[in-house]
């Protein structure tokens, strides 16, 4: 069994309540931050850590933090950004929905050490159910006196707020966030200014992830050099990784960053195997917008060693034979499943949530759907696989946000591995329609754990 | 104006205002469109938008923007029942397309489409973030996962129960 610093209290009846969370031990790291630290040994306790944003970019949370502007008598502003929508994700959902209590004390740790006095909770506008447990938790933690007016006699005032969206994937994005939050569209702003300049309503703000903010916690009440100890290098504490696809137990998974790609997908506390017996073809690690790898390159690395589940090894090789550790949206994908079909899924998920801002995007992702449509259905010609290349690599790296990086790497990345497929729908029309390529170029080098 | 919110809703109106600081209400217009599309049978007219933009004292023009910007705000007539069906990469892989085609045929109608009846509302929509429990669909505030069809079958039998039940 991992170290678990999140999820440990998970199955524990009714601890969606403030009673029983607090029984646990709950509110003992608001208590000892807000009584005993002062607000730079809290932002150097997270420093310390070597906690990584947890949303999908892996940005040092404590430095992040330590760049926010105090200018004298403008309010600052926490955000928890819960918009959580990177196909393949669900760890926030997850999070929110059982442990409750423990996003709202990392909120106040967090809000007390930015100076946050209104704090927002961006909740994604589909998880209604989840933002109504939020309320609850915030009603009850107030009449307990953990938020309101002068916080355990402190002076220190916090309230949270549950801000619900109306569905856009572009609202994780934390300019578009902001932009949402004052009632407009998900447009991305243009940076600089930095929200930890300029952010909610022009003032200083900094969004954070609902699984980093909750980490705060266990960092306070550990310390951050306790907490980096956990996992290996830059890949410090444990995080949530939500496995879904082909595997025989999708669902939330709290790793300590150590275990191999391998033994996560196949061992029993984890995935426990590829579902119905089947063989292992693809995988999608950190999100759908991160690039896909056929399993030889997902198992081990280029270079023949083995792959672990953390930030630096997921992304050893680069794009050219890595990937990213990204959200921790851990799709896995079967012998029987087309890749041009699921990037197909994909590129259409990113031509809806493009928000029309910049043209490189607006345009692109509409085209690269259309293209890999036009293969799915047989109608696909040699040249089409080019022309998606060369869309995708005018896309990346030219829009405000990284929406349009997001839409670009899935497509480039399936035609850098999986070539020979694409290769294989536009050569066979018709045999493409009612068969797959399945595992036709894997044969041989796959590799399979008994 | 005949589109008003009853005394009940609001009190939730105003209660999802005084969650901003003075002179920022417009912030509250996401939650106030939520509150309206919930309060005025499942959709957005016009009249519905102009009457939050009065509340919300911004411009029509500010709520219509946004409107059409946010894919849960229905910009036409819906059924009493909403199936959203979840049709991204995790939701495809695990067999989503079957659920969509039973869906389709048990009701009769198309993706965007409303039974004769006016039960249900059939939607295709982008990852809600329950891949971990695929195939599934959104109904209103609730998620109904691991959808087979004998599944389908049943949520379907309970909302025209509930429907019986209400007339």
């Amino acid at each position: 069994m991992g170290v678990k610093l999140l999820l440990e209290k998970a199955n524990v009846p009714g601890i969606r309540t403030y009673d029983v969370y607090r029984r646990e031990g709950g509110y003992t790291a608001a208590e000892k931050a807000l009584k005993e630290m002062s607000i730079e040994a809290i932002v150097e306790e997270v420093k310390k850590s070597g906690l990584r944003g947890r949303g999908g970019a892996g940005f040092p949370a404590g430095m992040k933090w330590s760049f926010i502007a105090k200018p004298e008598g403008v309010p600052r502003h926490l955000v928890c950004n819960a918009d959580e929508s990177e196909p393949g994700t669900f760890k926030d959902r997850y999070l929110m929905e059982f442990l409750p209590h423990l996003l709202l004390e990392g909120l106040l740790i967090s809000s007390f050490a930015l100076g946050s006095n209104d704090t927002y909770i961006y909740i994604r506008g589909e998880y209604a159910w989840v933002a109504d447990i939020l309320e609850d938790a915030i009603v009850e933690a107030t009449k307990n006196g953990w938020l309101g007016k002068n916080i355990l006699g402190t002076g220190f005032d916090c309230m949270v707020h549950v801000h619900r969206g109306a569905g856009a994937y572009i609202c994780g994005e934390e300019t578009a966030l902001i932009e949402s939050l004052e009632g407009k569209r998900g447009n991305p702003r243009i940076k600089p200014p930095f929200p930890a300049i300029q952010g909610l309503w022009m003032r200083p703000t900094v969004v954070n992830n609902v699984e980093t903010l909750a980490a705060v916690v266990p960092i306070i009440k550990m310390g951050g050099v306790e907490y980096a100890k956990i996992g290996v290098g830059r890949s410090t504490g444990t995080k949530l990784i939500s496995a879904c696809g082909n595997i025989n137990k999708p669902g939330v998974y709290e790793i300590d960053m150590t275990i191999s790609v391998e033994d996560f997908i196949y061992s029993d506390e984890y995935c426990g195997g590829i579902a119905g017996g089947k063989k292992l073809k693809a995988c999608i690690p950190g999100g759908s917008s991160v690039p896909i790898l056929p399993a030889n390159l997902l198992l081990k690395t280029a270079k023949g060693e083995t792959r672990y589940m953390n930030y630096e090894s997921l992304s050893d090789g680069g794009f050219a034979t890595g990937s990213m550790m990204g959200s921790g949206g851990f799709i896995v994908l079967d012998e029987d499943q087309c890749i041009v079909k699921n990037t197909l899924t994909l590129a259409r998920f990113y031509r809806h949530e493009s928000c029309g801002q910049c043209s490189p995007c607006r345009e692109g992702t509409g085209w690269m759907e259309k293209i890999l449509q036009k293969i799915e259905l047989g109608k696909g010609e040699s040249s089409d696989i080019d022309l998606l290349w060369d869309i995708q690599r005018k896309i990346e790296g030219n829009t405000i946000c990284p929406l349009g990086d997001a839409a670009a790497w899935p497509v480039a990345a399936a035609i850098r591995h999986f070539r020979d497929e694409f290769e294989w729908h536009i050569q066979n029309r018709e045999l493409s329609q009612t068969s797959n390529f399945g595992l036709q170029h894997y044969a041989d080098p796959i590799h399979v754990p008994a | 104006m005949s589109l008003q919110f009853n005394n009940e809703q609001m009190t939730e109106f105003k209660r999802l205002v005084a969650h901003y600081p003075e002179g920022k209400q417009k912030s509250a217009l996401l939650p106030a469109l939520n509150l309206a599309q919930d309060s005025f049978g499942g959709w957005l007219p016009t009249e519905a938008m102009d009457y939050v933009a009065s509340l919300l004292k911004i411009e029509p023009i500010e709520v219509y923007e946004v409107a059409t910007f946010y894919s849960m705000y229905n910009l036409k007539p819906v059924g009493k029942f909403v199936f959203e069906v979840c049709q991204t990469g995790p939701c495809m892989i695990s067999g989503s397309d079957n659920i969509i085609a039973y869906i389709q045929k048990q009701l009769d109608i198309k993706p965007g489409e409303t039974t004769k009846d006016g039960i249900f509302t059939l939607k295709l929509v982008e990852c809600l973030g329950a891949c971990g429990y695929a195939p599934m669909m959104q109904v209103g505030k609730i998620y109904r996962e691991h959808l087979t069809k004998e599944k389908v079958d049943a949520i379907i039998e309970e909302y025209r129960m509930q429907v019986v039940a209400l007339n």
